[in-house]
């Protein structure tokens, strides 16, 4: 354990080189897998024809695949079809396509959350079934979705260290390249890159909680 | 499309790895159950240190990616003159991972046993640990089961990482089964399939549970 | 009302998206027409315009004015990415420079792209890379997925240990013996002929191998000398021990079907050996002059 040669300015700035890609892949990664995410769960809960079964399919193999592989598949399989993407792109897409389908998840079971009474007045009330879920479902939901929104966001920033495999330079594989070269450095290495990740992913979960009281 | 004989040719070699990735998943499951329900009793007992130490854990390792844990296994130990197997320090990296989940399943199993079950036990002489374990943690393992059924699906897709350490679990054998034959979209559609083979089944399980449970409330 | 801005900023977001995503497709489809001359369509025209003596690969390759080559980033001597100054360095990069040069005018009209021996072989068939130079060996099996040109290197396979280890030959590699290799090597396959009783662990790329390797994960590290003194020269802890037990050529590796690359780059091969430029490449990065073939 060597941390004198590991925490030299090269090393670090390095790893905080790493770490950002890590930061813009999760941020890609975030916006897009929530957008999706709400879209797939809403269609599930809205029992439309044909797009909810093709939609819980869908959720329910991406949801019990190893995001490894999904990742590996998207970067490397997908082009024999025809689907060409970079690295950074392959892996923001394949980090969306898996969380899209946990978020998913979140959304149909906090709309289900809403007691069936509340649909039934609003909707003999003369509300239409999108209006109930407009103004009756989604408010008081999105209220019960945010802390499991929060640490599937988490679970994702985590999961960008999965993209190694397909030689992302993000934190991991940073770190990787810094032990590579003096593996007397490993411990120490490792130590910086899982205090970045623990205050990226606490500073969410702080937001969270402003957000829960502030919605509240 | 799909090239069958990879399937066909490579039987053995993906069952080979599907076995290494049950194995790695049910040893893991064990051991961060075990690991979980202590830490989640440490977080609720009256004692502030043992508190602090449950807190402290879950909190660091949920917060950081498992394959950051399982490279302190790989890379952190050989310094200290233990050196484990590659699917040794996989495994016991998902084991460490999972307990912090496991640990927070079951700390709300626990939440969710009225207090007057506890106070009932300890008014008629038993002591906090053995309250705890004839009491309230046969009732909250009803509650738990769901939670950690999710939590194995989650330890089976997760055990894959094993791959990256050469671990012999099933994706490694994939890679093996890519790199003899240079077929990538067929290769990793089967070991995908195999994946689902494990996990599909047991997320119809917890799903039965889930409602068999709402039933019974 | 607050809601009403809600469904609207839903809305853009959305139609941005999927603008942006049809816009990218549109890019890619370009890029595959136009400029990537390893995509299918241009590679289905390259061979049979090249019988007829036309240049397709290499003209969109100008048209772009970027050669796009798909190196290792974790090999010493041959392709090493240093942290310091974030620049890529070696025998195979210096290749790389000066077909770029050769081709386009200026040797920093080079794209490098990592590849490992895993993904080297997808990324050139996907139309990632122009060119493969990294440290691979040219063999039967993989000719029937690329076409490679002349030798530019001759390695051969040996074993990394540490020193004073028990292992100082092929022949000391006994049953329970762990070798570490890399996925996708051609090593991996080499051992596990050479060496049945071995135990091959495997991992994604040679830094990697080495680590673990230092870990006390293996007894011996197994791929190519050349790459091994590499290694040897980073740790003075590892000896490369007991010669070679295999031939290695390595070859520069295009998208089958590229006929007039190869023909471009075994041109560069044979001006760089005649120039004496190549003895220079060999000295600067591996220490010696070539033997004499």
């Amino acid at each position: 354990m060597d941390f004198k040669d590991a925490y030299v300015w090269v090393n670090v700035e390095f790893i905080l080189r790493g770490f950002l890609m890590t930061l813009e892949v999760a941020a890609a990664a975030i916006a897009l897998s929530f957008l999706i995410g709400c879209i797939a769960g809403t269609a599930r809960y809205m029992r439309i024809p044909a797009v909810s079964p093709v939609a819980a399919f869908l959720v329910e193999t991406v949801r019990n695949l190893p995001l490894l592989l999904i990742i590996f598949f998207t970067k490397f399989a997908l082009p024999e079809i025809g689907i060409k993407l970079g690295v950074a792109e392959a892996a923001i897409a394949a980090l969306t396509v898996f969380e899209a389908a946990m978020i998913s998840e979140i959304v149909r079971s906090g709309l289900n959350s809403i007691p069936k009474g509340q649909i039934e007045a609003s909707r003999s009330s003369g509300l239409t079934s999108f209006q109930t879920l407009w103004h009756i479902v989604l408010p008081q939901g999105l209220r019960r979705m945010v802390p499991p929104l929060v640490s599937q966001f988490i679970s994702l920033l985590k999961d960008t260290s999965l993209a190694v495999i397909i030689s992302l330079p993000e934190l991991m594989h940073n770190a990787n390249i810094v032990i590579g070269h003096n593996y007397r450095t490993a411990v120490p290495i490792l130590v910086l890159a899982a205090i970045l990740y623990f205050a990226a992913n606490f500073t969410l979960s702080l937001v969270s909680r402003r957000l829960e009281t502030r919605m509240a | 499309m799909l090239d069958f004989s990879i399937l066909t040719d490579h039987f053995g070699t993906y069952l080979t790895g599907l076995g290494q990735t049950v194995y790695a998943s049910v040893l893991a499951l064990a051991g961060s159950f075990l690991l979980g329900t202590l830490l989640a009793v440490f977080r609720i007992t009256p004692a502030k240190p043992l508190r602090w130490i449950g807190t402290a854990y879950v909190e660091f390792v949920r917060n950081i990616p498992l394959l950051l844990v399982v490279f302190l296994f790989f890379l952190g130990l050989p310094p200290l003159g233990v050196v484990l197997s590659p699917f040794a320090c996989g495994t016991l990296g998902l084991t460490v991972y999972t307990a912090a989940f496991i640990a927070e399943a079951v700390r709300a199993g626990i939440l969710s046993v009225p207090k007057g079950q506890m106070e009932a036990a300890r008014s008629s002489g038993l002591s906090y640990g053995m309250s705890m374990r004839l009491i309230v943690l046969p009732q909250a393992v009803k509650i738990v089961i769901p939670p950690l059924n999710n939590q194995f699906i989650n330890l089976i897709k997760n055990s894959s990482i094993l791959s990256v350490i050469s671990g012999f679990d099933l994706m490694f054998y994939a890679d093996r089964i890519a790199s003899e034959t240079f077929v990538i979209f067929s290769t990793y559609i089967f070991a995908g399939l195999f994946y689902l083979l494990l996990t599909v089944p047991l997320s119809f399980a917890t799903g039965w549970l889930e409602r068999r449970l709402a039933r019974n409330d | 009302m607050r809601k009403r801005r809600w469904l609207a900023v839903g809305v853009a977001v959305l139609v941005i998206t999927v603008l942006t995503l049809a816009g990218c497709g549109k890019k890619e489809e370009n890029n595959t027409k136009g400029a990537s001359p390893s995509s299918s369509p241009s590679a289905s025209s390259a061979s049979s315009g090249t019988a007829a003596g036309g240049t397709p690969t290499l003209d969109a390759i100008k048209n772009r004015g970027k050669l796009v080559v798909g190196v290792k980033f974790d090999t010493r001597l041959f392709g090493l990415k240093d942290p310091a100054t974030g620049k890529v360095e070696g025998f195979d990069i210096d290749i790389a420079k000066g077909l770029a040069k050769e081709l386009l005018g200026d040797e920093s009209k080079v794209e490098l792209k990592e590849v490992t021996s895993k993904t080297r072989i997808p990324m050139i068939n996907n139309g990632d890379i122009d060119l493969i130079i990294a440290t691979m060996t040219i063999t039967e099996d993989r000719k029937k997925e690329v076409d490679f040109s002349d030798v530019y290197f001759k390695a051969g396979q040996s074993l990394l240990v540490k020193k004073g280890s028990p292992i100082q030959s092929i022949d000391d590699i006994k049953k329970g013996t762990k070798v570490i290799g890399v996925k996708g090597s051609t090593s991996v396959l080499n051992i596990a002929e050479k060496a049945p009783d071995a135990t091959v662990l495997e991992f994604d790329n040679y830094q990697d191998a080495f680590t673990a390797l230092k870990a006390g994960q293996g007894d011996a590290l197994t791929t190519d000398n050349a790459i091994l003194y590499g290694m040897a020269s980073q740790d003075p802890n590892y000896e490369v021990v007991g010669g070679t037990f295999t031939d290695e050529p390595y070859g520069i590796a295009v998208k089958k079907g590229n006929a007039d690359l190869v023909a471009f780059v075994n041109d560069y091969l044979k001006k760089l050996h005649d120039s004496g430029e190549y003895d220079k490449l060999y000295e600067k990065w591996i220490g010696e002059t070539p033997i004499q073939q």
